[in-house]
């Protein structure tokens, strides 16, 4: 049997949960689910549509909001009382943070942003997995030692797909034993918008990025202008929040926000891989790049060689002239 | 105030790498040397709070001898000493590398009121080593935060989660993993280079395990396209990007 973590924001699913209760089902016939804290108990519904035949809902009075340390606790616990052959979660920062202090209390060892793997075939032979390294342009095959495996799923190495029919799950309600300590860290409260406007970057459909090539502050109006044409953001490269053009909550990357939209538009960014890294999961990329031989062209759809400060203005115009049509 | 922060060498690659004929590691022969953008905001921020309420700053690294260059340059920015954890040069498995770096933690005179990580180190992502350091010391940690204060032995803490912002708080001792956007990293001065080079640096030797998470290979990602249909050069190309947005359904 192969436990999977369910994350939610106060009862909201992450929908990447959905997708490690997918690779779950296919590497074993048996996949049961958890949610941490009483919140979470709406979900047991949309978790049997996509194969938990379980649901195990941990409740406690301190358990009113995320608290990570607390889920280790939890997962510990549960673990000793369901003996799954591996616990996985979502490779989201909550999903590998939460399986982080499992492993830590366990001391055993996890695999983060595994793409793909292979369950030990008997007592001596090791768990297989493939992870991703170097913001996923790496994949490291390895092997690990351990009898239950600890594991996060890499966002978009699988789709998300319903089991039909669905699994009606019996629900578990299960009382952890948590102390004061175990809950300290947790979110107390929670800021306003994080992200102005009201596309945040994570959600888009378009994102209009920017570059060193936008060559200052002032060249991103043309970005937004065209962004806001298409109901899309703006985004941007680290070159760009480092010298203060734009804020960090719009860089596109490794160290930034990683993003899927239908379309992204890369203008002025030569595409080092800790750019495509945040970018690549995009359904089209165009790019547009005075530089025929930028990297970014290897990744790209589509490409306009040339001055983003001519192309974004006629594009601009192009498309109102479209839409009036 | 007493930090710790640790960081790891890792080589600063551009847009493609290129495997050693073993497939084991990152070809390092034309790559230049730096740590991960997180970790040198966790340096920054570390230098920042001793300028506000003095105290020191110590630097923590496991890696190869070669790793005291990154060290020197962190010291050049305001650290006050490092310790180097000293190695052959084969990356330590998550466990293996959190162990030593406990060890050296707990053999320091100086009980730190802080400890400083990079979310993610930028080479191996494993997400872990700062959980597992922070249990090993019986500490509370914050991860990914992005902006924080300390007041009264509190770290006010925000991390941002899609388009909210999360606070914590924690009383210090505490552990506490930041990313970049935390603030802008300065670079160092040359007077600043120049102490560096008198800044003390203990070398250690750890005992290596037998890693449990163990590397068999790598492979380089398969990339999502062949390459980009060029529609043309400049805004004469923009009718045909025009129909292509039609066709992928942006546009009706
Ligand atoms: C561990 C690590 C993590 C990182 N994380 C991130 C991250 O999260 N996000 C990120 O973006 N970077 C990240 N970086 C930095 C990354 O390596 C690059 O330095 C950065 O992405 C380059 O930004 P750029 O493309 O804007 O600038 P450049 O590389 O300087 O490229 C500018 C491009 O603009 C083109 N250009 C110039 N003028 C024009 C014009 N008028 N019209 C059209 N094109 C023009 C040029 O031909 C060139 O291709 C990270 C680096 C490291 C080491
Ligand atoms: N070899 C190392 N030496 C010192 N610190 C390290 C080392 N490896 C990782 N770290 C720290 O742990 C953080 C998380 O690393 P990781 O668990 O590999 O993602 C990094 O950002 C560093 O702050």
């Amino acid at each position: 049997m192969i436990l999977v973590l369910i994350d939610h924001d106060r009862g909201e699913l992450d929908p990447l949960s959905l997708r490690a209760l997918t690779a779950a089902r296919k590497i074993s016939d048996e996949v049961q689910a958890v949610v941490i804290g009483e919140a979470g108990s709406s979900l047991s519904g949309i978790a049997g549509e996509y194969g938990a035949s379980a649901f195990h809902v941990a409740t406690h009075a301190g358990l009113t909001d995320y608290a990570p340390a607390a889920s280790g606790k939890v997962l510990q616990q549960l673990i000793a009382q369901l003996n799954p052959v591996a616990v996985l979660a979502a490779g989201s920062p909550r999903g590998n943070e939460q399986l982080a202090h499992l492993a830590a209390l366990m001391d055993l060892p996890m695999a983060a942003e595994c793409s793909s793997i292979t369950l030990s075939t008997g007592a001596d032979s090791p768990h297989l997995v493939t992870r991703a390294r170097w913001a996923a342009n790496l994949l490291e095959e390895a092997n690990v030692h351990s009898d239950l495996l600890i594991a996060t799923v890499l966002a978009f190495s699988v789709e998300a797909e319903p089991l039909s029919p669905p699994l009606v799950p019996t629900v578990e309600k299960f009382t952890p034993d948590l102390s004061d300590r175990d809950l300290q860290v947790k979110v107390i409260d929670r800021g306003g918008d994080a992200v102005r406007g009201g596309v945040t970057l994570a959600d888009a459909k378009v994102i209009v990025s920017g570059g060193r090539g936008v060559g200052g502050p002032e060249g991103f109006t043309a970005l937004e202008e065209l962004a806001s044409l298409l109901e899309g953001t703006v985004g941007c490269s680290r070159v760009v929040t480092s010298a203060g053009w734009r804020p960090h909550a719009e860089q596109v990357g490794q160290t930034g926000t990683k993003v899927a939209p239908d379309l992204y538009i890369a203008a002025g960014i030569s595409g080092a891989m800790q750019h495509i890294a945040g970018c690549k999961n995009s359904k089209t990329i165009v790019a547009i790049n005075t530089d025929s031989e930028a990297p970014i062209l290897a990744y790209a759809d589509y490409a306009i060689i040339g001055d983003l400060h001519k192309v974004i203005p006629a594009l601009t115009a192009a498309i109102k002239e479209a839409k009036g049509r | 105030m007493d930090i710790l922060v640790c960081l790891k060498r890792v080589p600063l690659a551009g847009s493609t790498f290129l495997l050693t004929p073993d497939s084991r590691d990152v070809d390092t022969n034309h790559l230049a040397f730096g740590i991960s953008p997180h970790e040198e905001n966790a340096v920054e921020a570390g230098v920042q709070l001793i300028e506000q309420m003095g105290g020191s700053l110590t630097l923590l690294t496991l890696g190869s001898a070669d790793a005291e260059e990154q060290l020197r340059s962190q010291l050049a920015i305001g650290a006050s000493r490092a310790i180097l954890l000293e190695t052959d040069g084969e990356d330590w498995d998550p466990q293996a590398t959190a162990s030593a770096l406990v060890e050296a933690i707990q053999s320091e005179e100086t009980k730190f009121d802080l400890l400083l990580f990079g979310a993610e180190s930028a080479d191996n992502a494993g997400y872990q080593i700062h959980i597992r350091i922070a249990h090993a010391l019986g500490l509370p940690i914050v991860t990914n935060v992005k902006s924080m204060k300390i007041e009264n032995g509190v770290a006010r803490c925000e991390r941002v989660v899609g388009t909210q912002r999360e606070i914590y708080e924690t009383p210090l001792p505490a552990v506490i993993t930041v990313r970049d956007g935390l603030n802008i990293p300065r670079y160092p001065s040359v007077p600043g280079r120049i102490q560096a080079r008198k800044k003390p640096i203990d070398h250690k030797k750890p005992t290596p395990k037998v890693p449990k998470l163990e590397k068999v290979s790598l492979s380089v990602a398969p990339s999502n396209t062949g390459g980009a249909k060029v529609l043309g050069n400049g805004a004469e190309a923009v009718p045909a990007l025009v129909e292509v947005l039609q066709t992928i359904g942006i546009l009706a």
